[in-house]
């Protein structure tokens, strides 16, 4: 079947890319725009180490096809950071040893984005349910979990956040 | 040459005429297989397999040439491997 | 307790120190290469088609259809795989796990494999080969394969280590016995005896990354590969043996690993993917489903296992026995000589100072993958048995289960149930550390319930080679062979900066590629920092002896006089009070006409990584309606030895207890009776996710290994071996059941209750 020619918008960016229909999104990302932060664990929507935004929305980029990009937003893990600032979520999973294989790390840190935008003040549980599409192996979660409080209590006290960003 | 005391896993006992323990004239590892398998050739097969030795409970795979201090614990078992 | 001063009195700069992870910022920007985020100019795309039988013959495999579609580059059989081996029986069945020669031995046996241009011609590829099986009969349980009426996998399979031999192959490979004393006797001398028999189902180690590689082979006899794994070292041996290469031609590069946890020690497809290579003449890049992953890859051992526990009213044990039933799937033994019912057995009864004690292990083969190492390879099923029924002999005893442990707790010089005599060891400290947990006297309502259990784990150390080199302007690059699966970047930049006496910041550690270093063991038994570790230290060391050198040419003093001290060279004596101490970075400045290049370099064996433990506690509450048991509250007490680097310790042991929980509650490789794996992926295997766990509290006791400069014990691996047990333990505590059958799975719960109700 014929490619399909798709204009989307990639982390802020304008992005011509063709390809077949059937490709998934996760595929388009990681084979034609050479964006491979965003990882296939399992290809069924499980693991959520794909994720990415699209219009904002948290998806399994595997579950999504290449061509439903056309006039979307997309954001993937390349785009978190603010040049050479990191995200407070980024800076958080490093100072609290919320990662170690780092395999899941950039679809979690997608999936925690998100929370904070919706609920700036999770709770614990709010935390856990928002994350359980997202699969780690090694961490028993108990670090991410951590980081991802700590970061929602920082960014809920913006003048300090100013403070410490300005000393980085 | 010192002569110390090998134990031995019940697995290894076939090969060495039924002995659970013997006195082996060694001062290494290696000249505590050599010796065996001098008398006992069928010990070849488990060494190829791979073993190890516990010196006084301390577990050597790869150091055939740790020394076997006079008097000490000595217990040939199989190599093992982690996760 | 914890800290033994008579070792851990040192002085320690930064070792201790919870630093950032040298990798952190690349894994948490994308950056991060692993094996699938690999291309190479030109790359094919390599596919595997797979057995979808247990068992069959493979009567015919015709290739001709796939080889002339377009885009197809390379078709390969068995036949194009010649076997070289050479006598050498782990590596043939490696070499015919990679692929079926002849006969398929489980569900997703590779049989053929096609190198295309892309994905979807690689895809129709595999649907034009056309195989014809005969089916055979099949066994895929572990006790059906030991009937007498089974169908035997191998018929060249003659039970070995009994004597005389059988006089009839059978799926019963191997058979080991440890142990002292006399059990029968120590039986008699019991007031007590629990006897039970229990189950535990297959697990696989559920690393979110599939197996992925890069392979180039050329026409010259060289090659390159990519790879996911925890041992280029080892993958670069064994691919080049079964390929014919000479193993200095073919380069191994490591990519990062997203976990492994004993399954990325063995090949899968790397072979096979060399293979395309070399017959297409193109770089092949070959990435498996994660179906493939479940039905083809590394997952451990179902077991089967009984357990008799004697001992006196006053609580002392007078005998234990164990038998070990475990499959290793359809070969032998990840090597010869340590099949996995072996391990199980030496670790049993590890955490006891037992006067009678014997374990017998019964390796069996079935119609199922290859068993791989899995963290503490086969010790928590054999905990889960012996820890629950320790709970069940306390509860015949009247005497509290934490206490029935203290009392037999295997210290300094008890003789182990595996043979050798111990040295210093941390089981008793750990359970002393539980008795005074505050969470062993945290109230509980009603279906809740509290257990415990111990666990044990070898630890090894193994092949190391460490490069340590010094640039002009003071900074440092670790060049290490071990894999990083865990943060060991960071604790073994750690160790070379407080060696040399600079900050950790200076130090920049790599993982070469095979080119570029020695022999390295793989990553495994616990063994990266601690082998590693001791390489940094004694490379540094011998790079402090180079620096005094070079000081002592730029002083014009004999280098006896110079000492090292806090990072600087400094020149002992009155005569030399004039001399300013000369920094790491002086040194290495003038080091272009002082001799050239800094460097340290170590080459070792560093065996003894020192026997491990740990005691872990855990509060569950059962739901009585649906059979769901949710974990409350988790704590983790372990010997570490010495924490390098704390945080990453806490993480070990906080990982280790999750897969632990979910090896407990969910995770179960499900076989149908067409012997077909009916769940392989993570919606049906289920492993724990976030809203599934509590807080994962830890803490660390530091009894130092003696044989290691700072104590370093490995930390990986023991903490999946209590929670079986602590958790089939709070569940007996919550609701009075007891589960002898892993996982204790809602229907299998709600089944006891209802067994329970009926009395």
């Amino acid at each position: 079947m014929a490619a399909v020619l798709v204009t989307t918008k990639i982390n802020g960016d304008t992005v011509e890319f063709a390809c077949p229909p059937e490709e998934t999104l996760l595929s388009v990302l990681r084979n034609r725009l050479g964006l491979t932060g965003a990882k296939e664990g399992c290809s069924t929507g499980d693991c959520g180490a794909c994720s990415v935004t699209l219009d904002g929305r948290l998806v399994c980029s595997c579950l999504v096809l290449g061509a439903e990009a056309e006039g979307r937003e997309i954001a993937t893990i390349e785009g978190m950071a603010d040049q050479d600032q990191l995200h407070p979520l980024q800076r958080n999973f490093i100072e609290y040893a919320a990662l170690q294989c780092g395999i899941c790390t950039p679809g979690f840190l997608m999936a925690a984005r998100v929370l904070l935008e919706r609920n700036p003040d999770p709770t614990e549980s709010e935390i856990r349910y928002a994350l359980a599409g997202n699969l780690c192996r090694c961490t028993g979660y108990d670090k991410i979990v951590r980081a991802v409080q700590a970061t929602a209590k920082e960014l809920r006290r913006p003048e300090k956040n100013k403070h410490r960003r300005k000393k980085a | 040459m010192p002569k110390v005391k090998v134990s031995f896993i019940s697995s290894f006992r076939a090969a060495l005429g039924g002995a659970d323990a013997l006195e082996v004239e060694a001062a290494t590892l290696r000249e505590l297989m050599r010796t065996l398998v001098a008398k006992y050739p069928r010990m070849q097969q488990h060494i190829d397999a791979g073993v190890a030795l516990a010196i006084d409970g301390q577990i050597y795979r790869d150091n055939w040439d740790v020394e076997i201090a006079a008097g000490a614990e000595v217990y040939l078992m199989p190599r093992l491997q982690g996760g | 307790m914890g800290n033994d001063p008579s070792y851990t009195n040192q002085d320690f700069k930064v070792i201790g120190s919870r630093v950032k992870r040298p990798d952190g910022v690349d894994k948490v920007t994308g950056r991060a290469k692993y094996g699938a985020d690999h291309n190479a100019p030109g790359q094919l795309v390599g596919l595997f088609l797979r057995s979808p039988h247990a068992h069959a013959r493979i009567v015919k495999i015709a290739t001709a259809r796939a080889e002339k579609l377009s885009g197809v580059k390379a078709v390969i059989t068995s036949a194009d795989l010649p076997d070289l081996t050479n006598g050498d029986a782990a590596a043939r069945d490696i070499l015919e796990n990679c692929m079926a020669r002849g006969r398929a031995l489980y569900d997703g046996h590779a049989v053929a494999a096609v190198a295309a241009v892309d994905e979807q011609t690689a895809k129709k590829a595999l649907k034009l080969i056309e195989v014809s099986y005969e089916v055979l009969p099949h066994v895929t349980d572990v006790d059906e394969a030991l009937k007498p009426d089974a169908p035997v996998i191998h018929e060249d399979m003659y039970t070995a280590g009994v004597d005389p031999r059988p006089s009839r192959p059978s799926n019963l490979y191997n058979v080991s016995e440890f142990g002292h004393g006399d059990v029968e006797a120590g039986f008699a001398g019991a007031d007590v005896i629990v006897e039970k028999s229990y189950k535990t189902e297959q697990t696989h180690q559920g690393y979110i990354e599939p197996h992925a590689c890069v392979a180039s082979v050329s026409p010259d006899g060289t090659g390159e590969l990519w790879v996911t794994t925890q041992g280029h070292f080892t993958y670069r041996s064994v691919c080049a043996t079964l390929l014919g290469m000479d193993i200095a031609k073919l380069k191994v590069t490591s990519s990062e690993i997203g976990g492994g946890f004993g399954g990325k020690t063995h090949v899968w497809i790397e072979p096979v993917a060399l293979a395309l290579s070399r017959k297409a003449n193109r770089p092949v890049k070959a990435v498996m489903s994660r179906e493939e992953v479940f039905r083809a890859s590394g997952p451990t051992s179902s077991t089967s296992i009984d357990i008799k526990i004697g001992a006196r009213r006053d609580g002392t044990i007078t005998a234990a026995f164990a038998a070990l039933r475990y499959q290793g799937g359809a070969f032998r033994g990840a090597i010869p000589g340590m099949p996995w019912a072996m391990i199980g057995a030496m670790t049993s009864f590890a955490c006891y100072d037992l006067p009678n004690v014997k374990s017998v292990g019964y390796d069996v083969v079935v119609n199922r993958p290859k068993a791989a190492a899995y963290r503490a390879p086969s010790a928590p099923m054999i905990a889960f048995a012996v820890e629950s029924t320790m709970d069940m002999l306390a509860k015949e005893l009247g005497i509290e289960p934490l206490d029935l442990r203290i009392r037999n707790a295997a210290r300094e010089g008890t003789r182990a149930c595996y043979g050798p005599v111990y040295g210093p060891i941390g089981i008793g400290a750990t359970l002393e550390a539980v008795k005074n947990h505050p969470h062993m006297r945290a109230r509980l309502k009603k279906n809740q319930g509290r257990g415990m259990a111990c666990g044990f784990w070898f630890n090894f150390g193994g092949q190391t080679c460490t490069d340590l080199n010094i640039a002009t302007d003071g900074s440092v690059t670790l060049t290490v062979g071990t894999v990083d699966v865990g943060g060991s970047r960071a604790s073994l930049s750690l160790i070379a900066a407080e060696e040399l006496g600079i900050p950790y910041e200076q130090v920049k550690a790599h993982i070469a590629d095979t080119g570029s270093l020695g022999h390295n063991d793989t990553t495994e038994g616990s063994r990266g920092t601690f082998s590693s570790g001791m390489a940094a230290i004694f490379a540094a060391r011998q790079a402090i002896g180079v620096l005094r050198e070079r000081a002592a040419i730029m002083w014009d003093i004999p280098v006896d006089d110079v000492a090292w001290a806090a990072g600087h060279a400094r020149a002992r004596g009155r005569k030399h009070s004039k001399l300013k101490p000369l920094s790491l970075a002086a040194i290495a400045a003038a080091s272009p006409t002082t001799g050239g290049p800094i460097a340290g370099h170590n080459e070792s064996v560093p065996d003894n990584a020192g026997v491990s433990f740990a005691s872990h506690i855990c509060d569950v509450e059962v739901d009585p309606e649906t059979g769901s048991t949710r974990i409350l509250r988790y704590t983790v007490v372990q010997d570490a030895g010495k924490a390098i680097h704390p945080t990453y310790v806490e993480g070990q042991m906080q990982g280790g207890a999750a897969q632990g929980i979910g090896w407990a509650l969910n995770e179960e490789y499900v076989y149908g009776e067409d012997g077909r794996l009916q769940n392989p992926g993570f919606l049906d295997y289920r492993i724990p996710v976030c809203s599934d766990l509590p807080f994962i509290d830890t803490q660390i006791l530091e009894i130092p290994n003696p044989n290691h400069p700072y104590g370093v014990r490995g930390v990986g691996e023991t903490s999946i071996v209590p929670p079986l047990a602590a958790i089939g333990n709070a569940i007996s505590n919550a609701v009075g059941v007891r589960m002898n059958h892993v996982p204790m799975s809602p229907p299998r719960i709600l089944k006891e209750l209802e067994r329970r109700d009926a009395l």
